[in-house]
C-alpha cells in the first residue's frame, strides 16, 4: 500500500492532497503496491468524506491528542497508520506541515526520506528522486536504501487525482497517544486572509523587486496578480528593506515556487532569487537593464521600466476579461 | 539553562560550485561560510543566554576544517565549542551521531538552522528530535523562552502564523526572520582563536546504517534565454507581451 497524509482546513481538502494522491498512484503502479490509503489526522469527519473518492480507502485517527497539531502525535499516527497498511511509500506534501511532520515519520520508522521532491522513479528497485541543492545550482539523484521510504512532494509536482468510480470506504485509527504526554502543540494558528492563492501553490506568481522603486508602488504588482488569480511574491532585497513581508520572499532564505506562469518585474535575478524559481514552467521578466541576470532564465523578457511598463500592460490584461 | 547550538560548514552559493567527481562538489575552489540559517541559530541561542543565563555550547561535526565554523560562533560570543567525529553519510546517521554529543554535552534547548545551504535536506533537526525523543519546533520565525519551555511561532502558507507551546528540553530550527546574526567582534575574534575545541568521537555502531544515498551530482541543464522585446516604447512592449502570452503561448 501507498500512505498519502492529506491536508485538510476547515473541512475542505487543500489544494495539495489530490496532488499528493497523484504522487501516491505513480509510486503505487511502480512498486505494485496494491493501493493508495489516505489519512487525515484531526476532527476532520468532512474531509474524510471529500477524500473518499479519491483514494482506495481513508483512514481517520481522533482523539483528545489529535486536536490541535503535535508533531509527536501527528507521527505516532501516521506511523502506526504506515504498519496497519504495510505502506511501502509515505508520500506528504512539501508544505509548512509535511516539512515539520515528515522527518519525525521518517525517524520513528528509519526510513529514508526524500525531502522537497518532483517526480519519483524506480532505479534497481530502490526509489529515486532529483534534489535541487545549492541554490539551484547543483541537482542531486538521491535513493532512498530503507523498506519504507517517505517523501514530501513539491506543490505542483503532480496533476491533481481525479475522483475513482467507486469511493473507498472511511475508516477510524484507533492511536493510543496520552494527550498529557505531549510536550509541544499548536496553541493557535493566526490567520491573515490574503484573498490570494498561496505563492508556493499558486499557477500564477507576479513578483516586484527594488525596481519598483518604493514600497508604495507594489500596488500595481497586486493589480495584475489579481487580475490574473496569481500570488505575490518578491525579492529578498524589498524584505529587508521592509517594503514587502517575509512570506512573500521567493528564493534561498525564502521561497521555491513552481507555478506554470510566473512574471518578474524590477528583478535583476540574484542567485538567490533564481534558485528559488526554477520549477517555473514559462518565466516572464521585465527589466530595464537588458543584462540583468533574469533575462538569461526568461522565456519572454520586455527591456524597459517596471514603472512605465506596468500600467499598460495591466491595461492589455485588463482588456482580455 | 545548557543551550547546544549547531553549526555546519558550508559552500557559498552565491559563489560559482564546481563538480568534482560524480558525488561531491569541488570544496578547494569552493567558499566556505557558515550555513546562513546556522546564523540565525547562533544568534537565538546567545539571545537565550542573554535573557535567561547559562551556557552555550556549539557543535559541528566534520574535517578539521569545519572548526573554522566553530571559530566563528565562538567570536559571535558562544561560551564553548565541540567537533563531532563520525563517518555519516545521511541526515539521520548524522543525527544519530548528533544525538550522542547533545547527550554528552548536556542541553536542555538545542537550536539549529532550518537547513543547510548545500544539501538543502532540512531534515537533521526534526531527525535529532526524534532520536533522542524530544519535541521540535521547525522553522521558527519568532521565540520566547523561559527556565521551563516557552513558546515558538511558524509560518503557515496563506500569510497564516501557528503558535505552538512547549516545554524543555526541545529542539528549535531558525527561519529567515528570526532575527538578524550580529557580527562577530574584534576582541570576540582575537579570544576565540585561542579556545580549545572539544573533540567528541563517535563510534560506527552508534551511528548505524544510513537511509539516503546521494548517487549523483550533475549541473542543471541551463535554461536558454528566449524571445526578448526590446526596443519598443512601454506602450508597445506591453501590447506585444500579452499577445505573446494570450495568442501564442495561450497562458493568460
Amino acid at each position: 500500500m501507498i500512505l498519502a497524509v492529506l491536508e485538510a482546513h476547515d473541512g475542505n481538502l487543500k489544494k495539495i492532497s489530490p496532488e499528493l494522491v497523484s504522487a501516491a498512484r505513480s509510486l503505487e503502479r511502480m512498486l505494485a503496491a496494491g493501493g493508495v490509503t489516505l489519512l487525515l489526522v484531526g476532527d476532520d469527519a468532512q474531509a474524510a468524506a471529500a477524500a473518499a473518492p479519491l483514494g482506495d480507502g481513508v483512514l481517520t485517527v481522533r482523539g483528545e491528542a489529535f486536536t490541535a497539531y503535535a508533531a509527536e502525535a501527528w507521527a505516532e499516527a501516521v506511523a502506526q497508520a504506515a504498519r496497519d497498511v504495510q505502506a511501502k511509500a509515505i508520500v506528504l506534501g512539501s508544505t509548512s506541515f509535511g516539512r515539520d511532520l515528515a522527518p519525525r515519520v521518517a525517524g520513528l520508522l528509519q526510513a529514508g526520506l526524500l525531502a522537497d521532491v518532483g517526480e519519483l522513479v524506480l532505479d534497481g528497485g530502490r526509489l529515486r528522486a532529483e534534489r535541487s541543492i545549492y541554490s539551484g545550482k547543483v541537482n542531486a539523484q538521491t535513493v532512498s536504501l530503507s523498506a519504507v521510504t517517505v517523501a514530501t512532494i513539491r506543490p505542483n509536482a503532480y496533476p491533481a487525482a481525479a475522483p475513482l468510480a467507486a469511493a473507498g470506504s472511511v475508516r477510524e485509527l484507533a492511536v493510543p497517544v496520552d494527550a498529557a504526554k505531549v510536550r509541544c502543540r499548536v496553541r493557535e494558528v493566526r490567520r491573515q486572509e490574503a484573498g490570494r492563492p498561496e505563492l508556493t501553490e499558486a499557477s500564477v506568481v507576479v513578483a516586484g523587486g527594488r525596481g519598483l522603486k518604493e514600497a508604495e508602488n507594489f500596488h500595481l504588482i497586486e493589480e495584475l496578480a489579481d487580475l490574473l488569480g496569481a500570488a505575490v511574491g518578491t525579492t529578498r532585497a524589498t524584505v529587508d528593506a521592509g517594503w514587502r513581508p517575509h512570506s512573500e520572499q521567493i528564493g534561498q532564505t525564502g521561497k521555491n515556487i513552481a507555478p506554470s506562469l510566473y512574471i518578474c518585474v524590477g528583478i535583476s535575478g540574484a542567485v538567490q532569487h533564481i534558485s528559488g524559481v526554477l520549477g517555473s514552467r514559462t518565466i516572464v521578466s521585465i527589466n530595464r537593464d537588458a543584462e540583468a541576470p533574469i533575462f538569461k532564465i526568461s522565456d519572454y523578457g520586455v527591456v524597459g521600466d517596471a514603472l512605465e511598463v506596468l500600467p499598460p500592460l495591466i491595461e492589455e490584461v485588463r482588456k482580455l476579461g | 539553562m545548557q543551550v547546544v547550538v549547531l553549526v555546519k560548514q558550508v559552500a557559498d552559493t552565491a559563489a560559482r560550485i564546481k563538480l568534482q567527481g560524480e558525488r561531491d562538489i569541488d570544496r578547494q575552489s569552493a567558499s566556505l561560510i557558515v550555513n546562513p540559517y546556522d546564523e540565525m541559530a547562533i544568534e537565538e541561542a546567545l539571545r537565550i543566554r542573554e535573557k535567561v543565563g547559562g551556557t552555550v555550547v556549539a557543535v559541528t561535526l566534520g574535517e578539521a576544517k569545519a572548526e573554522e565554523a566553530l571559530r566563528t560562533a565562538l567570536a559571535m560570543g558562544v561560551d564553548e565549542a565541540a567537533r563531532v567525529t563520525a563517518q555519516t553519510s545521511d541526515p539521520l546517521t548524522t543525527a544519530r551521531a548528533l544525538a550522542r554529543a547533545v547527550q554528552e554535552l548536556g542541553a536542555d534547548v538545542v537550536v539549529a538552522g532550518r537547513s543547510a545551504a548545500d544539501d538543502e535536506q532540512g531534515q537533521v533537526g526534526a531527525l535529532l528530535a526524534t532520536v533522542l525523543d524530544w519535541p521540535c519546533v521547525t522553522e521558527v520565525t519568532k521565540l520566547e523562552i523561559g527556565p521551563e519551555g516557552g513558546t515558538a511561532e511558524r509560518e503557515v502558507e496563506g500569510g497564516g502564523v501557528q503558535v505552538l507551546e512547549f516545554s524543555l528540553p526541545i529542539v528549535l530550527t531558525a527561519q529567515e526572520g528570526l532575527n538578524t546574526p550580529r557580527y562577530a567582534s574584534l576582541p570576540g575574534i582575537m579570544k576565540a582563536k585561542r579556545k580549545e575545541i572539544r573533540q567528541i568521537a563517535v563510534d560506527a555502531s552508534a551511528v548505524g546504517e544510513p537511509v539516503l544515498e546521494t548517487v549523483a551530482l550533475e549541473l542543471p541543464p541551463e535554461r536558454s534565454q528566449g524571445r526578448m522585446i526590446a526596443d519598443l516604447g512601454p506602450v508597445e512592449a506591453a501590447k506585444e507581451l500579452v499577445r505573446v502570452l494570450h495568442e501564442e503561448a495561450k497562458l493568460i
